[in-house]
């Protein structure tokens, strides 16, 4: 088993769901992310706000990462598969994907 | 490993959690800032969405959109002060008194109370009656535009146009969220009824809308007109009696469609489906309407439809009694739908002549027998039941035209085909 991080970020926002679409998309996160846990392959998640800071060169910090702030990144899961593409496989599960959700797979690296 | 229980959101939460914080902002910062206040709102679910998703779901959720829509109904204080910036010390004493203010609107009464007078600044007499219901739905029952579309069976462009001119009305002149005393409060209280009322038969009458949205938008009236009932503004006699009506009605929900998607008349209708929950519910309530000396339009409805739930069968209903309580319904709204009613009634009672007479002496009755084919039905029944088939073809022929929803149309068909048969 290897570890695996999913980003997620979104090509559009969700600004015209309605509570109950909200709701329901929710709820089926919940049961993602149950389902994962009970398959034993989610390891931890945490969500990231909006905004943030970007340094680069010689100490220049400018305002996040993005000019867009719907495309940022939202949040990751550290999820425990075979192979790249059994990860893969779990990602397209994501309850986002039908409201413009993106997943990136990626898979930690290990120093043997 | 042991399956962990998926988390569960109560049903609605959301949209009841959307109602609420409207109404408590709304009462924050004012009616001509309902389009600030539902963004807030919005921004609050968003945020909730983001945070919650990733394993984060609070013990209370609730209680957790409240705080945020709290926190960012502050937020906006503190901003808009600090474009007026007075002294550092008068500054420091605004905000901690506007914290302390803010705060109190979201305690549990507060929150009632902004609910209701969310209700009534939506049922606003000066709106039309169209944009009262699109309001309502929206702002405190937590309707998306698309789900009032698909309740009310428009499009979505004609539920916007709705909103937005009932907003405009509301900024351009200035209506408040009050409850008004004394005469005022009866006026405005009519005014709610009918909306509520409206909302209910929108649910309940609306073949065309998917069964879902349209259950639900019953229960919302239902809810909405029990949250009156349990105000001090609203805990009158006639809001109970609504109440019943719409407890009643709501037990025979299930029983108007069979599994064809065919409309079942009351007369074919298996009572043993009816919720009997529900109908003792409503005889609750009817009880309750019954203190008081008014007699509301909603007393006298309600009491019909107890009649119906009480009837073991179609054939033992007491028609004699509905006979009366139609007369009684028609000297308060003398309504072409209420003679209608009442000539179906004189008919069941045996004077199938006396009821086409009723229904011909209708005001206008040839424009709407052409253009709602519910006349043309009930009336192509009666001559149906007086054995003239050729007329009740017609007339059943008439109401085909007439009808958009598939239930409807099977109905009507099936009754044609027996005239033809008939007249072999």
């Amino acid at each position: 088993m290897k570890n695996f991080m999913f980003i997620f970020s979104r090509t559009s926002d969700s600004k015209d769901l309605s509570p109950e679409e909200m709701q329901s998309n929710m709820q089926e996160w919940f049961a993602w992310v149950d389902k994962l846990k009970a398959a034993g392959a989610y390891v931890s998640g945490e969500a990231l706000l909006p905004g943030g800071k970007t340094v680069k060169g010689k100490g220049l910090v400018t305002d996040g990462p993005f000019a867009d702030s719907k495309e940022a990144v939202g949040g990751y899961f550290i999820v425990k598969a075979k192979s790249i593409e059994d990860a893969a496989d779990m990602a397209k599960g994501c309850p986002d994907m039908p409201i413009g959700g993106i997943v990136e797979v990626r898979e930690v690296m290990v120093f043997e | 490993m042991t399956v962990l229980p998926t988390q569960q959101l109560v049903d609605h939460l959301f949209r009841h959690e959307s109602g609420k914080m409207v109404a408590v902002l709304t009462r924050i910062f004012g009616m001509h800032n309902l389009e600030m206040v539902e963004d807030v709102v919005q921004e609050s679910f968003l945020k909730a969405m983001q945070f919650w998703k990733f394993d984060n779901m609070p013990d209370n959720p609730a209680a957790w959109l409240m705080q945020t829509a709290r926190n960012k109904a502050i937020d906006i204080i503190r901003r808009e002060q600090y474009f007026h910036k007075y002294s550092a010390e008068l500054s420091g004493q605004l905000l901690a008194d506007t914290e302390a203010t803010v705060g109190q609107f979201f305690s549990e009464a507060e929150i009632s109370d902004s609910q209701l007078r969310l209700i009534f600044a939506c049922c606003h007499p000066q709106l039309k009656e169209e944009d009262q219901v699109a309001l309502t739905l929206k702002t405190v029952s937590g309707f998306g535009p698309s789900e009032i579309a698909r309740a009310l069976v428009t499009t979505e462009s004609t539920i916007q146009k709705r909103l937005y001119r009932a907003k405009e009305y509301i900024r351009e002149h200035q209506l408040q969220m009050e409850i008004p005393a004394g005469y005022e409060l009866n006026k405005r209280l009519e005014t709610v009824y009918v909306v509520l009322y409206l909302l209910f038969n929108e649910g309940y009458n609306s073949l065309k809308a998917d069964e879902l949205i349209r259950k639900d938008v019953c229960a919302e009236a239902m809810r909405l007109c029990l949250l009156l009932t349990e105000s001090k503004a609203g805990n009158k006699p006639a809001t109970f009696a609504l109440l019943s009506l719409m407890c009643l009605q709501a037990s025979r929900f299930d029983s108007r469609l069979d599994e064809d998607n065919t409309i079942v008349l009351l007369e074919k209708q298996d009572r043993s489906k009816w919720d009997m929950r529900l109908i003792q519910l409503g005889y609750k309530y009817l009880n309750f309407s019954s203190s008081g000396d008014t007699l509301s339009i909603y007393h006298i409805e309600s009491a019909i439809a107890a009649e119906h739930c009480m009837a073991a069968t179609y054939e033992e209903t007491n028609w004699k009694r509905m006979l009366q309580l139609y007369d009684m319904l028609l000297l308060q709204k003398p309504a072409p739908v209420v003679k209608l009613n009442r000539a179906v009634v004189l008919m069941q009672t045996g004077e199938v002549n006396a009821a086409i007479d009723m229904v011909w002496k209708i005001e206008e009755i040839e424009k709407l027998l052409a253009s709602q084919h519910i006349y043309s039905a009930v009336l192509g029944e009666m001559y149906k039941q007086k054995g003239n088939f050729t007329e009740a073809q017609k007339l059943f022929r008439q109401s085909l035209q007439l009808v958009t929803s598939l239930p409807e149309k099977k109905l009507l068909e099936t009754k044609i085909a027996a005239c033809i048969s008939r007249l072999k």
